[in-house]
Formats: structure tokens, sequence, C-alpha cells
């Protein structure tokens, strides 16, 4: 077959039904990846409340409380669990511009106490082998069973007491202030959610 | 038009002779970005080895349609919509290797070795070439890029596909991990690949 001559009626339908078909084929690949996109996050919600919160028995997703916070440009949200009629704690999101690649948005459980239960990373873009070991156990480890009224959470090097990844005192220092972050926000918050259960 | 193309070969090519990273230096981009370890680097690989697949069947069924003038713009629309199709779709099912490769995959789009095989081989050879062709190519992709990958996560970390085998406390050349020990490292393995293809040859 012979090639196409490039004349100006020519190149314009081309293009035209070039992006006619990406077009349409993109818009129906977005309408079918839509819903198993939501489903893959919300997954992901519920694993990582899992993880972080003490045992409970309420479902903390339709529960959860947004917050506006000066600091930060998402509304942070509060997740609380219950535990038969008591409260047993609550996960919070906190995130931090400050990381060596943006942001890095954590969740963090407390218990009722202020204490920390349990971190996990909800995103990040640190360098991989550096700032992604925050995701291990070994640097996770530190803060659980600590009340950060008492603990500080800064950086070893600026007078806390988080001991830095090394090679990431960076990514470390993002990660502490987004824990700060989520504390305050739970303290702040603690005393109506728990008059809300009650 | 009369094909001669021995596909044996044209298959091998794209490995061994014209090896898209080792030997004509394609694609430095997401080879140096993402390669931090061998997993990260065998997920780029295959997602290349796809997009480049889809793109040369494509481009080679519509080459006599696109008028030689606009052939890069239409190239390029056809790559990106693949593209997309293939974060979409990672996002959508395999969320954990899409968290993994997050920013390098629309970086796809902008790899010449996917636009470089579109010009210079699927818009002059037919169907059946093209389709040898790219899986040559993105084969030759792939293995380079694990075997970056896991040479730098071997360095840097002390491990292979996650598996540690030496102690989380062990120092390691985290430099491997770091932008510096990509171009290092790949300068290495180019001129071992290179020395060990002319041996052989």
């Amino acid at each position: 077959m012979k090639k196409k001559e490039s004349t100006l009626i020519n190149m314009v339908v081309v293009l035209f039904v070039t992006t006619l078909v990406a077009g349409l084929t993109l818009g129906y690949v977005n309408d079918l990846t839509l819903e198993p996109k939501a489903r893959a996050r919300l997954a992901k919600k519920a694993n990582a409340l899992k993880t972080v919160l003490p045992a409970f028995d309420n479902d903390p997703v339709p529960a959860v409380i947004r917050v506006k916070s000066g600091s930060s440009r998402d509304s942070i949200e509060i997740y609380p669990a219950f535990r038969g009629n008591g409260f047993a704690g609550a996960a919070v999101t906190g995130a931090s511009e400050k990381g060596y690649s943006g942001l890095v948005k954590l969740m963090v459980g407390f218990l009722p106490d202020g204490t920390i239960n349990n971190i996990e990373v909800l995103e990040q873009k640190e360098t991989p082998g550096l700032g992604t070991k925050m995701k291990g156990e070994k640097f996770l480890r530190q803060f659980r069973g600590k009340d950060p009224s008492s603990f500080n959470l800064k950086v070893e090097k600026d007078g806390g007491g988080v001991d830095a990844l090394a090679g990431a005192t960076i990514s470390t220092r993002a990660f502490s202030e987004a824990t700060q972050q989520a504390y305050d926000i739970f303290i702040t918050h603690r005393d109506s959610i728990n008059e809300q259960d009650n | 038009m009369a094909e001669t193309l021995d596909q044996k070969q044209n298959f091998l090519k794209g490995i061994i002779k014209e090896n898209p990273v080792f030997v004509m230096l394609l694609g430095m981009c997401p080879t140096l970005g993402v390669t931090s370890s061998a997993f990260n680097g065998l997920g780029m690989g295959v997602a290349t080895l796809f997009v480049l697949l889809m793109s040369n069947i494509v481009v080679s069924l519509i080459k006599s349609q696109v008028p030689s003038k606009v052939r890069i713009p239409a190239f390029i629309v056809i790559i990106a919509s693949f593209v997309t199709v293939v974060e979409m779709v990672l996002e959508a099912y395999i969320p954990f290797l899409y968290e993994q490769l997050g920013i390098f995959i629309p970086l796809i789009v902008v790899n010449c070795l996917i636009l470089g095989r579109a010009e210079a081989f699927a818009s002059k050879n037919n169907l059946t070439s093209s389709v040898v062709d790219a899986l040559g190519m993105g084969m030759g992709f792939v293995i380079a890029l694990t075997a970056l990958g896991a040479t730098r996560e071997i360095l840097g970390n002390g491990s292979i596909f996650e598996f540690r085998f030496v102690s989380e406390d062990a120092n390691t050349f985290i430099l491997f991990i770091l932008p510096p020990g990509a171009f290092i490292a790949l300068a290495y393995l180019a001129i071992a690949f290179n020395r060990l293809t002319r041996k052989l040859a």
C-alpha cells in the first residue's frame, strides 16, 4: 500500500482520528477501572486501620471525622475505634510536605491516653533503600508504646528522641513532623470523640 | 514488500547485538531512575515491554495511513495512550506495584526506546517482524534493568528481590542505591556486557 501524501487534509484527518480513538479508549478504560481503583484504596485504608488500631468492633471508616488544619493541605481524618461500649482509641492521618521528595503521609493509631499504638505509612516518595526504610519494622518499633507528651518527637540531631534512619535524616524529620501533627489533632479532638459515643 | 528478515535473528538482536540499554544506551531516564532494586527494575521492564509491544503492533498496522509529516505526533499519542492504560490498570489491580513504580510509569512515554522502535522499525516493517522486534527489544530492556537493579540492590542494600542476606544493621554501599551509584553500576555492567558479547562473537 502506498503511503498517504502529507496534504493538509490528510494530516488533519489522521491526527483527528488518532486522538479521537485514543480519547475514547482512555475514557472507556477509566470507566472500567474506576470501581476497582476505589476498592483498592478502600482496602488499603481498612488494612491500615487494622494495623494501627488496637482491637475494635465498630467500623471506623464511615465514622470518620474530617477536620481542617492550618498546616496541612488536605483535611485530616480521624477514625474513632470502639470496643464494646468503650472508646478504644483512634487512628489519625498526619502529613508533612518536608520529605526528601515531598509529601509523607501516615496513619497513626493512638490509645485513649495518647500513647502511640502503631504507625503505618500511607504515602511517600522517599529514596528507595534509604528513606523508604521508614516503612520497616526496625524504624517503626521505636514509636510504639511511646506517649508524645513525654517522648520528644524530634530527630536526635534536633534534640529529640527519634533515632533517624541512616542517610535519611530529612525523611525522618518529615515522618516525625507528620506524627506530631497527628498527635496534636488527636489531643484536641479526643474529648469530643469520646462524648459522641456516650 | 519482500520479507527476508530472519525472525530468530530479529528477536536476538534486541537482547544481544543491539541491546537497548547496554549497547544502544537508549531509555536512560527510567534505566537510571528506577533500578534501585531488582524488583523495581523488573516491574519497569515488564511495563515498558508491554507498551513497546502494543505500540509496535499499532504503528505497524497503521503505518501506511499516517502521512510522514505528522507521524511523530501520531506515534506519541498512541504511546501515551497505552502508558495511561497501563497506569490505570496497575492502580486498579496491582496497587502494590503501582505504589513502587508510581511516578516512573508516566515517564515510559518519553522513553526514546519506544518511539525509536516505532520510528526505526515498526513504521517500515510488517506486523510479525514488528512484534518479534518489540519482544526482543523489550526482553533486552527487562534483562538489563533487572541486572542493574539486582547489582545495585546487592551492593547497596545487601539483599536481592527483598531477600536479605546480611543483617539489617550491616554497612552496605549506600552509594549504589543513590543516583551516582546508578551511573557507576551501569557503566561497569555495560563494559562487562560488551566484553562478553565481543568474545562470544
